[in-house]
């Protein structure tokens, strides 16, 4: 019971104290690229926490059974950034194979999720943080659910932002800018929820 | 000729941050003071130049089907380089700049210089593309890096600008500021270089 | 509820003869015992607060309209009730500055960037407040007693310390906080008063105040589930001023009844979370904030009914 409710703190200080976009500052182009329409938002966020998911567990287990046996730690992001491109590029045939509706639905994203910053960027913290294989895969999986709330909830608000009269210097990137800062203004709130609980 | 307008394209016409909006995440995550801003920048540019400049000699041997990886695999070399060395000479700017060093592999202004210039120019115009899209990022960040530190903490690359009086407004200095700073960067930067082209048209 | 959009509004709130102007009006006056109170309990100082954040939020709004190009439109009110909503969630003893520079950021940043009333998707004053507390956190939340000049504990404080504050006291605002958020009843009047002028409707409020009292009931106690204490979590704090005046500002909130009900709760459940839970001691602003990042995403599972499909209600 309390190893469940660990799990469930886990997924909450990710989603809501520290998310990936409002407070890690990870994906953010995506986050600001594929934001316009909430369908598309959240297609990108599934499509983004499977591959999280995965490449989590892989390069955890690449960097332990090869490159840390091998002393070769230095060549990580070299090893990670390779190791991510060819999953995204095996996913996406996969995929293609298997469930030809799926892709349609996602296939224009996973490429890319590659130069999503996140997917790296949590690889590369999960190292960092010392997880084992459990909480690697744990923090791929609430890493992906984190960038899916944040993309979804910005998505809302940029629908409502086409019927609005924005000044023709702010438009675009601008607003869509001070949109998502506001919105990390209402994050600020959960910090320090979790805290006594980790 | 072809080299001014490769500066002007660099740090305006095509600059990475306010005009194609690439390389977003580290100019949020690490604008919190001019200090840190510049050595992204720097950083950023090194690699810019290593990259192009390799991918341009290497343009006419890598097959066009891998490409891709290939470009990625010249670029995550140079980011381990500037990673080794920052960890070596500069451990504190390294400490503070953090995940993002290695994040610099999926920097997209990296990517789409090599794919849309290195890979279609000579060695010698590759690099000064690489030199002046990098300086171009680097303005870019140190102008909202600045904003951010002085209204944030008050200081200047860690200088005491605003009297002791000012109150700094340590928002900016959290993630809204830099999301909110970068927003009216964007917008103000276009209205400035709107406006001399305009300027520039008109007097044409 | 201080923003109205008033033409094209699927909004049902809006009826009769009532103007944008109107309605601010009613809402200046709802917030006026509160002032009056702070006026007695805190002195002259307090309403220069409140000045203050009025001429930061109306100057802000002239220069944006200038800026833009766009007609003035300090007429229909709005950055008055801004600006007024701002100081009463202000400490009573904050340098005159503070309150003037969130005015510049509600109307300046949150609320003309966006294209100006009814555009905004944050509470504007709400927001400033977020922003005025990230920035200056010690300045925000020194609650020194005008009266007798010494620095108290507010009831939300003192309820963490095992210390808790007379309900009495909660209610006829004997303790500390801010401008106009420590006594109850002037809250509650301003409240009944937009009632009767049907300025608000009771969907939200009531969902905010089942969500807070809900949750501090069942989690808020210290002695285990069911021990806390739901009366003295709805009179401490901002709850009131946050159910009846923040959180059902029309342009920040659902458009159906069911939605607004829905966002009201909850934003309660959330104040309780934060309030238990969070680094900080009181959680109406960030709760309302989030639920008014979540509101474009609640209207579009709990649609309006389309015109002709059953009885508008």
């Amino acid at each position: 019971m309390s190893e469940i409710l660990r799990v469930l703190i886990i997924v909450i200080n990710a989603v809501l104290v520290e998310n990936v976009v409002m407070s890690k500052f990870l994906g953010i182009c995506p986050f600001l690229g594929v934001s316009k329409k909430i369908d598309t938002a959240v297609s990108m966020g599934i499509a983004v926490t499977f591959v999280l998911a995965l490449s989590s567990v892989i390069t955890f287990l690449i960097h332990y059974s090869i490159l840390v046996p091998m002393g070769m730690e230095y060549m990580q992001t070299i090893v990670f950034i390779l190791v991510i491109a060819a999953l995204v590029q095996f996913v996406e045939m996969f995929i293609k194979k298997a469930s030809p509706a799926l892709y349609k639905a996602l296939g224009i994203y996973l490429p890319l999720i590659t130069t999503n910053c996140c997917v790296l960027g949590i690889a590369i913290l999960n190292i960092q943080n010392g997880y084992n294989l459990f909480y690697t895969l744990l923090a791929g999986i609430s890493g992906g659910i984190s960038f899916t709330f944040a993309i979804v909830l910005f998505a809302g608000i940029r629908e409502r932002l086409d019927t609005s009269d924005i000044p023709p210097a702010l438009q675009g990137f601008p607003i869509a800018l001070i949109s998502a800062g506001l919105m990390s203004i209402a994050f600020l709130g959960f910090s320090g929820l979790t805290s006594g609980l980790l | 000729m072809k080299f001014k307008s490769i500066v002007k394209n660099g740090i305006i016409t095509e600059n990475p941050t306010f005009r194609l909006v690439l390389g977003t995440c580290p100019t949020i995550a690490v604008s919190t003071s001019a200090a840190n801003g510049l050595g992204m920048g720097l950083a950023a540019t090194f690699v810019l130049l290593g990259s192009n400049l390799v991918i341009s000699l290497l343009r006419n041997f890598i097959p066009d089907k891998v490409r891709i990886p290939a470009f990625v695999v010249i670029i995550a070399s140079f980011v381990t380089i500037v990673e080794l060395l920052m960890k070596a000479f500069l451990p504190a700017l390294n400490e503070s700049l953090g995940i993002f060093i290695p994040l610099i592999v999926v920097n997209c202004i990296i990517l789409a210089r090599a794919e849309a210039f290195a890979s279609k120019n000579g060695p010698i115009a590759s690099a000064a593309d690489g030199i002046f899209m990098g300086l171009g990022f680097t303005m870019s960040l140190v102008i909202i890096s600045s904003i951010r530190e002085i209204l944030g903490a008050g200081t200047w690359f860690g200088a005491q600008v605003l009297g002791a009086s000012f109150q700094p407004a340590t928002m900016f200095a959290q993630a809204p500021g830099g999301f909110i700073v970068f927003g009216f960067y964007i917008a103000a930067a276009n209205l400035i270089v709107g406006y001399f082209e305009k300027r520039k048209g008109a007097k044409a | 509820m201080e923003q109205a959009k008033f033409v094209a509004s699927s909004s049902p709130h809006v009826r009769g003869r009532q103007t944008v102007q109107s309605i601010m009006l009613d809402v200046c006056i709802a917030l006026l015992p509160s002032a009056l109170f702070a006026l007695y309990r805190f002195g002259a100082y307090s309403w220069a607060v409140l000045f203050s954040c009025v001429a930061g939020s109306m100057i802000t709004e002239w220069a944006c309209n200038k800026l833009m190009k766009k007609p003035n439109s300090l007429k229909d009110l709005s950055a008055v009730v801004t600006g007024l909503m701002l100081g009463m969630c202000c400490p009573p003893t904050v340098p005159l500055w503070l309150p003037f520079v969130g005015g510049v950021f509600a109307i300046g940043i949150v609320k003309m960037p966006f294209g100006g009333l009814g555009h905004n998707f944050l509470n504007p004053a709400l927001a400033a407040r977020a922003f005025l507390l990230a920035s200056w956190p010690s300045m925000m939340t020194t609650w020194s007693n005008a009266v007798d000049a010494v620095s108290g504990a507010t009831p939300l404080e003192a309820y963490k310390l095992g210390q808790p504050a007379g309900y009495s006291d909660l209610l006829f605002g004997h303790v500390d906080g801010s401008i106009g958020e420590v006594c109850k009843i002037a809250l509650l009047v301003g409240a009944a008063y937009l009632i009767i002028r049907k300025v608000i409707n009771l969907n939200t409020p009531v969902g905010f105040v089942v969500g807070v009292a809900g949750f501090a009931w069942i989690f808020g106690g210290y002695g285990g589930l069911f021990t806390g204490d739901p009366l003295y979590a709805l009179l401490s704090g901002g709850a009131l001023m946050g159910a009846f005046f923040m959180c059902n500002d029309y342009t920040t909130s659902p458009c159906t009844p069911a939605g607004q009900f829905l966002m009201g709760l909850l934003a309660g459940i959330l104040t309780g979370v934060i309030r238990r839970f969070g680094a900080y001691v009181e959680g109406v602003t960030y709760a309302i904030l989030f639920l008014n990042v979540c509101t474009p995403l609640i209207d579009r599972y709990i649609r309006p009914k389309a015109f002709g499909e059953g009885k508008a209600k």
